[in-house]
């Protein structure tokens, strides 16, 4: 158990209160489960807050059909074991018209088969809170999200338009087809989120941790071959390297990064004297700086 | 995240992991007005403390290119103004939150605006916050707005300040400036009540008295503000509180498991304890504790817990267990601080849904006492608040709530209003102390009811409620009606607007405060018709989707039935018997308020 007082205790207790503020005051929450570290510091949450009940609510995965395989069997993995109710939910539109990343470009590719396909399965299932595993400290945007954030009938995120979050005093009322976003994490930093994996000994996808994989450079970015997709362009070569992955996504936008770390001690090491932030390594912030602001506007998470 | 403790990879990790734990936590918040260097201040905190990275480094270059304020000096302030509208017009719209840590402590910091129209944001910052950094710009000194910041601050309950006396090295890190600030403050400030104050000449930009002590300010003899940050002692001055645990959820995954679970506002909760459930006086032995999904003996504030009590007793969320020698206020009326957020003016008497952390319940403001001029903090009487004011009022609940005074504990003493049609968030409020009335006025328990009246008439009492435009027929179809039910032996009553208008409420006129109050007491009047078993026919000009709603839930479901009477405008302006409509018309409204509109009232018939 954590000491009392520590302050990993206190962000603990600050999750589950929220975990539990949803589960009393909403019809239909759902958890959206990403499969990465944060998600899995989630789950552990969720399970501490309801025991010995299970969380009352299913665990959503945005599939893009595009994961790494390693996270797809993690994902089964953890749902056999812990025995919580899954649902896997693919934009099958976005499958027909063949939308994938090389093909249609990293905006088009994230749009339809992430936020389109969130904003499907959301409206589909009528849920009206989705717990989301993001953090104050990733990116500037989201360092004014709300813990409850309001999102209207098309998931849309108005900046101007927050609700005032007061105290622990969360209003939890929305009208027929407007949601909240819930995010239990938002006072977690990076270091806080390794540090609860390491002291809880929580797993995470092995991808975290550096290996020997297949490996091939582009613009700039180590990229992992994962499936026959990843086709060679004149020039490029497929190379053994010592890689790991800072965060977890589609296996064509996420860099990897050269690393020996193969332990969690060795992952904090090595992010303690980091001189890049974790975001970097995803293509969705590069374009420009407000990038990640209207994809949340639009309804990405 | 790199920060200043770094030891190199491959040292001791463990050690350094293990000191991380051992740190508290403060929670501060920064306020001035636009342009004092609070952007400025916050990224120097980051960057002195090393948790700017090098790509957020490269992106913040290019960016002081485009939109910056500092020629060619990479502009620290851009580093944390997050949100696109910001970054253009170059001011800090909303609340952002930051984290850094130094060897001492861990740090959040709420960034919250100066902008008088943002006055919400700053309460939101500093609602959690235990430490105020109140900035001024040396040249200007002490504006309204410090002043506004400083009342906001003491009045959310924040007990320790900062006053930041920034750019300094633009008056020539002048000691005689620095020192009528600071007397301009102290007088103002001693009647808000800081435990600690303490005034800082610092330069943002450039690093003077912000993580070390400036040589260009040697007459300054204090810490400079992370020294001061790092070792300010926050702990309450209250002594040990009593144990508080509000009721958030009710776990039940099994008919031998009934857990209480929700976080320790205060105090101490151990295994074998005697409790009492402050709503019903009850009292039980608890019988095992969970805290963080581990079986454990005892927990304390801020854990969050589950607890199961050795007898079978009615606990559901919105109660409380507490300590049976020092138990919480319950009552349905009280008097508190109100901070009002929202565009649609705070009216007395109009029905909010008010939420406590776990409770929540329909609320009236009774009485508005009077409205704090925050500038002068001179109390003004007021007949509403409007957005970003602050006063002081009656409340009055539908059930009783559990509640300390705020000034004894932020958790339990604090709730919030909801707007009943938007939900918007539109005020928040801190209680004061509760109104002896509703502690010694009970409830009179009647022999004869309201159900054994309606029986003796053989019939089923019911507010029948016509709405619609003057010249609709409201009046006509409601006196035919009554007719009808008489002629069949029902009892009934009617009560028509304009009737009403000359007796019961001849004191109201046609503010909207008025038109309200208005309401409410034909509410209440026919809820008394209702009691006493009658049919009771309503008809009214009632412009207000809030305050039909009040009266419907006044009533039991079945009690209420809208009715309204759907003319045509330009029908009911012909046939007008007084004349008001067309006054309207021409502009001259005496009766009609100007919000209401044919359109508005169709949404009536979603009421029936
Ligand atoms: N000379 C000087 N300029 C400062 C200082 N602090 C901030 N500034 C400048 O004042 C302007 C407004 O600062 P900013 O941090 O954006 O103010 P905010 O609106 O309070 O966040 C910017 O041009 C800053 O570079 C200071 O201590 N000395």
């Amino acid at each position: 158990m954590l000491a009392s007082g520590s302050h990993l205790r206190r962000l603990e207790a600050e999750s589950i209160h929220i975990f539990r503020e949803v589960a009393a005051s909403f019809s239909k929450p759902v958890m959206l489960y990403s499969i990465g570290k944060d998600s899995s510091v989630m789950l552990r949450l969720a399970m501490k807050a309801f025991y010995p009940a299970k969380p009352p609510f299913p665990f959503l995965h945005v599939d893009t059909t595009w994961k790494f395989r390693e996270m797809i069997e993690f994902r089964d993995r953890m749902a056999r074991e812990l025995d919580f109710d899954q649902i896997v939910h693919i934009n099958e539109d976005g499958v027909r018209d063949g939308i994938g990343p090389f093909e249609h470009g990293s905006n088009t590719h994230t749009h339809i088969m992430k936020t389109v396909a969130l904003r499907q399965a959301l409206d589909k299932h009528g849920f009206d809170a989705a717990f989301g595993g993001a953090r104050r400290d990733e990116e500037k945007s989201r360092a004014k999200e709300r813990i409850f954030s309001f999102r209207d009938a098309n998931h849309g995120w108005d900046p101007k338009n927050q609700r005032p979050e007061m105290w622990k005093i969360y209003n939890t009322r929305v009208g027929k087809g407007e949601s909240i976003r819930v995010f239990p994490l938002s006072n977690w930093t990076e270091l806080d989120i390794w540090q609860y994996i390491m002291l809880e000994d929580i797993p995470i996808v092995p991808l975290y941790f550096a290996k020997k994989r297949p490996i091939v450079e582009r613009d700039g970015m180590l990229l992992l071959r994962d499936d026959e997709r990843l086709q060679l362009k004149p020039g490029e070569e497929i190379q053994e390297r010592m890689v790991r992955f800072r965060t977890l996504g589609c296996y064509p936008l996420t860099g990897a990064i050269e690393s020996n770390a193969d332990s969690l001690e060795a992952i904090i090491g090595e992010m303690l004297t980091a001189r890049t932030s974790e975001r970097q390594g995803r293509l969705i912030d590069r374009d420009e700086a407000g990038s990640m602001e209207m994809k949340k506007r639009e309804g990405y998470f | 995240m790199a920060q200043r403790d770094i030891k190199p990879a491959g040292e001791n990790i463990g050690e350094f992991l293990a000191a991380q734990q051992e740190k508290s936590t403060l929670r501060f918040l920064t306020c001035g007005s636009v342009d004092d260097g609070k952007s400025t201040l916050i990224g120097r905190l980051l960057y002195d403390t090393k948790l700017i990275f090098e790509d957020q480094l490269a992106a913040l270059e290019a960016e002081s290119k485009k939109h910056g304020t500092t020629g060619s000096d990479v502009d620290l302030a851009l580093l944390v103004d997050g949100l696109e509208a910001e970054r253009e017009q170059g001011i800090t719209i909303d609340v952002a939150y930051r984290f850094f840590a130094t060897p001492a402590r861990r740090f959040i910091v709420a960034d919250t605006p100066g902008h008088e129209q943002y006055t919400r944001n700053m309460a939101t910052g500093a609602s959690t916050a235990e430490l105020a950094i109140i900035l001024v710009d040396a040249q200007q000194g002490i504006l309204q707005q410090t002043r506004r910041h400083c009342y906001i601050a003491s009045l959310l309950g924040i007990r320790h300040v900062v006053l930041a006396v920034n750019k300094i090295d633009l008056v020539d890190f002048s000691q005689t400036t620095f020192d009528e600030i600071v007397a301009e403050f102290d007088e103002f400030a001693e009647a808000l009540n800081f435990d600690t104050a303490v005034a800082i000449p610092m330069s943002a930009r450039f690093g003077d008295n912000v993580t070390s002590k400036s040589a260009s300010t040697s007459w300054y003899d204090g810490p400079s503000l992370l020294e001061h940050l790092e070792t300010v002692d926050v702990s309450s001055r209250n002594g040990e509180p009593p144990l508080r645990f509000p009721v958030q959820y009710v776990n039940r995954p099994s008919s031998d498991f009934r857990g209480y679970c929700g976080t320790i506002a205060s105090g101490q909760i151990a295994k074998g304890d005697s409790v009492v459930v402050a709503k019903s006086g009850k009292s039980a032995k608890v019988h095992r504790i969970i805290t963080h999904g581990e079986e454990t003996s005892r927990a304390e504030a801020g854990d969050a817990a589950t607890v199961l009590l050795d007898a079978e007793i009615e606990v559901s969320r919105g109660n409380m267990l507490v300590a049976p020698d020092n138990r919480p206020h319950v009552a349905d009326q009280f008097m508190a601080n109100l901070i009002w957020f929202d565009e649609q003016r705070l009216l007395p008497g109009r029905s909010y849904i008010l939420r406590t952390e776990c409770d929540r319940t329909n609320a009236t403001i009774t009485e508005l006492k009077y409205r704090v001029d925050i500038n002068t903090f001179s109390h003004d009487a007021a007949k509403f608040l409007e957005m970003n004011e602050i006063g002081v009022c009656n409340v009055s609940t539908q059930s009783p709530i559990v509640f300390d005074e705020y000034d004894s504990n932020r958790q339990t003493g604090a709730f919030v209003l909801i707007d009943r049609i938007t939900n918007a968030t539109a005020g928040a409020g801190m209680i004061q102390f509760p109104l002896r009335r509703a502690s010694n006025v009970h409830w009179q328990a009647l022999d004869v009811d309201k159900e054994s009246r309606a029986d003796m008439k053989h019939q089923k009492p019911v507010v029948l409620w016509f709405t619609g435009l003057s010249g609709s027929g409201k009046s006509t179809i409601a006196n035919l009606l009554e007719k009808k039910l008489h002629a069949e032996g029902r009892h009934t009553t009617i009560l028509d607007g304009d009737n009403v208008r000359h007796g019961l409420n001849r004191d109201l006129g046609f503010t909207d405060e008025d038109r309200v109050e208005n309401i409410r007491r034909i509410g209440e009047t026919s809820k008394l018709m209702v009691e006493a078993g009658l049919i009771t026919i309503v008809s009214f000009i009632s412009p207000f989707r809030a305050e039909r709603r009040m009266v419907r839930e006044m009533l039991e479901d079945s009690e209420f039935v809208e009715v309204f009477v759907d003319t045509p405008f330009e029908e009911c302006v012909r046939r007008d018997p007084k004349g008001c409509t067309r006054a309207r018309s021409k502009g001259r409204s005496r009766t009609l308020p100007a919000s209401i509109h044919p359109t508005k009232l169709r949404n009536a018939r979603m009421f029936t």
